[in-house]
């Protein structure tokens, strides 16, 4: 069934649509990500124009973001106060990233870049986690129990000046590196289309020592603000957000994400990391193969304002 | 003996008058399109787009021997295009070099009445600009290297193409009669929006008479159109309701199947 996307300017299969955002929602709730990071790279392997697919992956991980946000609010999971420093980081962050994003897509090197971010953030997360999780199941399998890391007291972190508490996470650290922390994320968001919660969870707890339970909520909370303003600086900027193709992924999405998180509660979390490593070390390699083969043709053809 | 010589050189201008009153130098051609704007819809993949057109003032003999063709144009907006061309560095393919051309038609697709070369020579189709491989492609900066600009020139061609927006298609205008002919021409499913222009060219014996154009519009219908234009005029609340959208979609998805 085909539907024509306005913004891409091209006809596209309704339902590859529907169950790509399925597959990527069901995932995002079996392993509790975002799925941006899944969204962009398949959008791009369906020819959807690399600069489309950034900037409508980062409208879609709204919704997701939103959905996942509202159950941690009503459980209280969540600090907002944390959420909105690292968010006023966002927002500056995500300006320099859509900055960035226009001037390599006037220079053309656009798609080779954020094939590059892919390939290097991929790559790192889904190999530290592969390597992680497989020694989870050894130990797992020797009998003993798994150990959590036990957070240390402090790090270097703790030392920078502006200090701040912030309650409901139960930490009182500089807000500089949160500041920093947000930034980076803001940045990835607006280049790569991603909600950036694979960066997020880890760092709040291993740098900044939040308590794992507020973790996923308040990095939801903030990815949905820096997801909005991404979409409404790419949309006036570079008219790129395809709202058709971000609902089709959506609906899917929203529904895929319910079941998923049926199917994670059943597996064993090391054994779900494992294979979400894999599966992200898969589109890594993807990525990466596409910039080492020849491609068919040498030359390609932009449209519009030099 | 002035008299007859005068007679006969009178006789003569009268019969190179005669014979040059005989020359069909009056033949036209007149097209029409069955729509004046196409619209793009959801489902849009691709459409037939159908030309009628008929001759003036047809010289019977030359047509009995159907010595009359037709070639049918049509050429889609012009815009800037920037090609580009990849190397390889560090072992990745990587856009090293571009060239930016000026006003090239986004689509260009022709419809002949035969084969090409057995309408009139590649030197006449090169005069009139005619035929995808003489659409006219100039740079935005003239001083470009003959020689990159030949390879760029190339690979611009022939990109467009194997997107299927530059076409040919001999035998696309057929003859209903002796004086009217229907033209067939194929808009791709990834056809640009904007004003085309249709073209219709009638040769006589390989000769070129007479040219005529006419307008066309290609739009996207309705929402598709209404989202397109909104994207673009009102950017900052398109992007503000692309939020809404989403929002509204991640709450009423927590709604449904919590319900479950």
């Amino acid at each position: 069934m085909g539907i024509y996307l306005p913004i891409a300017e091209m006809s596209v299969n309704m339902v590859v649509l529907l169950a790509m955002g399925g597959a990527v929602g069901f995932l995002s709730g079996m392993f509790g990500v975002g799925g941006g990071f899944l969204v962009t790279p398949l959008l791009i392997f369906y020819n959807i124009p690399p600069a489309i697919a950034v900037a409508t992956g980062a409208n879609q991980v709204i919704a997701s973001s939103f959905s996942g946000a509202l159950a941690h609010f009503k459980r209280g999971t969540l600090d907002m106060k944390l959420g909105g420093v690292l968010l006023t980081g966002g927002v500056v962050g995500s300006s320099i990233g859509i900055y960035v994003f226009a001037y390599l897509r006037s220079l053309g090197q656009l798609d080779l870049i954020v094939s590059l971010l892919y390939v290097a953030f991929l790559g790192a997360v889904g190999g530290l986690m592969l390597v992680e999780s497989v020694r989870a199941i050894r130990r797992a399998k020797g009998g003993q129990a798994a150990t959590l890391r036990r957070p240390g007291q402090h790090n270097w972190i703790h030392r920078l000046p502006l200090k701040m508490r912030f309650r409901a996470s139960k930490i009182f650290v500089s807000v500089i590196p949160v500041l920093g922390l947000g930034a980076i994320i803001g940045f990835l968001a607006s280049i790569m289309g991603v909600g950036g919660g694979f960066i997020m969870v880890p760092a709040l707890i291993y740098l900044l020592k939040v308590p794992t339970n507020v973790v996923i909520g308040t990095s939801l909370f903030q990815i949905i603000f820096v997801a909005a303003f991404t979409t409404v600086v790419h949309s006036t900027a570079n008219q790129t957000v395809d709202v058709v193709l971000a609902f089709l992924l959506m609906v899917g999405g929203v529904a895929g994400a319910q079941y998923g998180a049926r199917v994670g509660q059943k597996l064993r979390g090391e054994q779900l990391r494992a294979l979400l490593a894999v599966l992200v070390l898969a589109v890594a390699l993807r990525l990466a193969f596409d910039l080492f083969v020849r491609p068919a043709s040498l030359y390609s053809l932009a449209t519009g304002a030099v | 003996m002035l008299l007859p010589r005068a007679l006969l050189l009178l006789l003569v201008t009268a019969l190179a008058g005669k014979a040059h009153a005989q020359e069909p130098v009056d033949e036209g051609i007149q097209i029409g399109l069955s729509t004046d704007r196409v619209s793009i819809t959801a489902d849009f993949a691709g459409a037939n787009l159908t030309i009628f057109g008929a001759l003036e003032s047809v010289d019977p003999l030359i047509s009995r021997q159907g010595r009359y063709d037709v070639v049918v144009v049509l050429e889609g907006p012009p815009r800037t295009v920037v090609v580009r061309k990849k190397t390889r560095v560090l072992g990745m393919w990587i856009n090293t070099q571009s060239v930016v051309f000026r006003d090239v038609p986004a689509s260009y697709s022709v419809a002949m009445t035969r084969q090409p070369q057995d309408i009139t020579t590649s030197a006449n189709y090169r005069r009139l600009a005619l035929r995808t491989e003489n659409v006219h492609l100039q740079p935005l900066d003239p001083e470009e290297n003959a020689s990159t600009l030949a390879e760029f020139t190339a690979a611009l061609r022939a990109r467009k193409e194997a997107r299927g927006l530059y076409v040919e298609y001999a035998g696309g205008v057929q003859f209903l009669s002796r004086t009217l002919f229907r033209a067939t021409l194929r808009l791709a499913p990834n056809v640009p929006v904007g004003t085309h222009r249709a073209r219709a060219f009638l040769f006589r014996n390989g000769v070129f008479v007479e040219e005529t154009s006419a307008a066309l519009t290609i739009r996207k219908a309705g929402l598709e159109q209404r989202i397109f234009e909104y994207a673009h005029e009102e950017s900052f609340l398109y992007g503000l309701a692309a939020v809404f959208v989403a929002i509204v979609t991640g709450w009423l998805g927590r709604l449904v199947f919590r319900k479950e």
